[in-house]
């Protein structure tokens, strides 16, 4: 059976920005996969040219073992697409936007009806349904959203960066939504550059950075792969350049200690990589004392997506969304892809 | 309100219906798009249509706005040239009568230029994808949509402005020549809107469609026969609003309003500088028109896989 999406060698170019250099991925039917990176790294063009709206320079897409670009309008019906930005028409209510979903995908009357009645309820949109969408709260709109993207039962459920610009709850009831939605056998494909949100949601995991993958996997092989633990250690709330310094020269020395630096972003705490599974921390505890440095705080963990991350491009997801929000012509890239191909 | 859903132990996501309906689908024909005068095509037009007079009934200041304006047109030019010495306009036997026919063309062109405005409007919130990422019949249906939302309103404001044209003085077509106004109409609405909607497509965004239309709404008025005649024009005017669709539209128009009982396909209803046009050239011309500005999106609406 092919996978329920394949992405090979993916490239696009709008104008002279390299959005997508080299992506690769697949998703087996019945997973939720994530497409993880910094704002910027091609995760949004990558799913443009997988629901037809922009046409790849190169490369092959394909839902269930048939072509994207042959079979558009196959692969329309099969994938269901929600966007980052809640787009509503909010002169027409949550239910009068389904009728419009509806025949946009061809439904006979009654399935239509029966069928806008089941997510209306599904969604818990009963009290609003009714209503203009343009009173409706963020909340309610993704979940508007959710239903009009999921009315035609797609195969493939695509969001990108779900839960962006979300409130807490409404994040979980997303997320919760998820895990509900593959249970009952939707493959879901998301974007996101939250990590805790891949980490918590994804079967599998594609890493993309500057338009690559950069990693792939499940997010533990990922993690086990990068290996050693972390240890996170505080000086003080906010240490001085020089006692950071002392610190991390010192400890470096230690043998179970791999990698040390000192992560000023974060108030210059001390980042370790140390040996997994030996007592490293109590180690890094006697060595801090000896040396009479007071001690803020210390924790140790596995490594996270976000180690995965540093480890193949040397800077933090952080840092990376820093740059780029730095360096990114938002007006620009939204008017390229509003141009589309 | 709330905002967690509750944790529902079965997820009732799957409709059996539905999927049998897709099963169905995707056994037939669901590879091959079912393309213009399909039963989809028919559907999924009549849908977003429904949008377009669902906007207007709870926002219908754009109606309103839309039959005051010509009114406030025939009234206020009717009176600037109203001590034009007659003969000066033809065979009008006042100004009013003459207007009449550039009004409701003009009129009609207004709406169907700005009908790319709410749609590129959709194309920057977004609402635009969601017609994008549908299996449409065809793109057209964006197209079609549009085209029969600004015909209604250009219908009523065809009605308005023929009946006030009537109590000016303006007398009324014959039974035929009104069907025929209607269909002047409807062909120039059409094409008009393609050509707008196209512009929607391959303009940047909605500052860039505005100033387009600004440019192009006043000078194509000037440039036709809807203010003053072919024969009171100087030379090359005269040759620019020969060239200028929208005189053949004015013109069979203005003819069916002077000759209630006598107009005909080969009555002569405009002198060009190259010659005579009679009433079935000028239609023909305008159908051509039509024809083209509708091929001419084509590539625009594919751009995106088509």
């Amino acid at each position: 059976m092919p996978p329920a999406v394949l992405v090979e060698g993916l490239q696009k170019r709008y104008g002279d920005v390299d959005a997508v250099k080299d992506v690769s991925f697949t998703i087996e039917a019945g997973e939720i996969f994530g497409l993880l990176g910094p704002n910027g790294a091609g995760k949004t063009t990558t799913i443009r040219c997988l629901c037809t709206l922009s046409t790849p320079d190169a490369g092959r897409v394909e839902i269930n073992g048939r072509s994207v670009l042959n079979n558009p309008a196959l692969a329309r019906q099969q994938l269901g697409y929600i966007a980052q930005e809640v787009a509503l028409d909010k002169v027409l209510t949550g239910r009068e936007l389904l009728q419009l979903q509806a025949a946009l995908y061809h439904m006979p009357a009654k399935v239509a009806r029966d069928r806008i009645q089941q997510m209306i309820e599904l969604l818990e949109l009963t009290a609003w349904a009714d209503k203009k969408s343009g009173i409706y709260s963020g909340g309610l709109k993704k979940r508007l959203d959710l239903a009009l993207g999921l009315l035609h039962q797609p195969d493939v459920l695509v969001l990108d960066e779900p839960t962006v610009g979300l409130d807490i709850e409404t994040r979980s009831a997303v997320w919760q939504f998820l895990r509900q939605l593959k249970a009952a056998g939707t493959t879901v494909l998301l974007t996101s550059h939250y990590l805790e949100e891949v980490d918590a949601l994804s079967d599998r995991v594609a890493i993309i950075d500057q338009g690559k993958v950069i990693a792939a996997g499940t997010p533990s092989d990922l993690k086990s792969r990068v290996g050693g633990d972390r240890i996170t250690l505080r000086i003080r709330e906010f240490t001085p350049d020089d006692e950071a310094d002392q610190a991390k020269d010192l400890l470096q020395t230690l043998p179970c200690v791999e990698e040390a630096i000192v992560n000023d972003a974060q108030g210059n705490s001390i980042n370790l990589v140390v040996t997994a599974q030996s007592d490293a921390l109590m180690t890094v505890q006697q060595a801090l004392k000896e040396t009479g440095l007071p001690m803020f705080g210390i924790s140790q963990s596995r490594p996270s997506l976000d180690d995965v991350y540093l480890a193949a491009t040397g800077r933090t997801l952080m840092d990376a969304e820093i740059a780029a929000a730095g360096s990114r012509d938002l007006k620009a890239e939204r008017k390229q892809a509003m141009k589309g191909a | 309100m709330s905002t967690t859903l509750t944790p529902k132990p079965k997820l009732s996501l799957d409709n059996p219906e539905l999927r049998q309906w897709k099963a169905e689908l995707s056994n037939s024909s669901a590879t091959a798009t079912p393309g213009l005068f399909s039963a989809a095509f028919l559907q999924e037009t009549i849908a977003m249509t429904r949008r377009l007079f669902i906007q207007l009934q709870r926002r219908p200041s754009t109606l309103v706005a839309g039959v005051i304006q010509p009114v406030m047109w025939l009234i206020l030019f009717g009176a600037l040239f109203q001590n034009v010495p007659q003969g000066l306009f033809g065979e009008s036997q006042n100004y009013g009568q003459f207007l009449g026919a550039g009004i409701i063309v003009f009129t009609a062109f207004g709406g169907a230029l700005n009908a790319g405005l709410p749609v590129m409007f959709d194309r920057e919130f977004g609402f635009l994808n969601r017609f994008l990422v549908a299996p449409l019949a065809s793109r057209y249906s964006i197209v079609a949509a549009s085209a029969v939302f600004i015909a209604a309103m250009s219908m009523v404001q065809t009605a308005a402005i023929i009946g006030l044209s009537a109590v000016l003085g303006a007398g009324l077509p014959d039974p035929m020549g009104l069907g025929l106004v209607v269909l002047i109409v409807l062909t120039l609405v059409l094409g008009v809107t393609a050509l707008s909607l196209g512009l929607s497509f391959a303009l940047p965004g909605h500052i860039e469609l505005i100033a387009v239309i600004f440019v192009t709404n006043l000078p194509l008025l000037f440039s036709s026969t809807a203010l003053v005649p072919l024969s009171f024009m100087p030379q090359w005017l005269r040759v620019v609003a020969s060239l200028n669709p929208l005189t053949y539209a004015i013109e069979p128009i203005r003819y069916i309003y002077l000759h209630p009982d006598s107009w005909g396909l080969t009555s002569v209803v405009m002198a060009a500088p190259w010659g005579d046009v009679k009433m079935g050239d000028a239609l023909a011309i305008l159908l051509g028109f039509c024809l083209i500005s509708l091929a001419l999106i084509q590539p625009l609406l594919r751009r995106r896989i088509a």
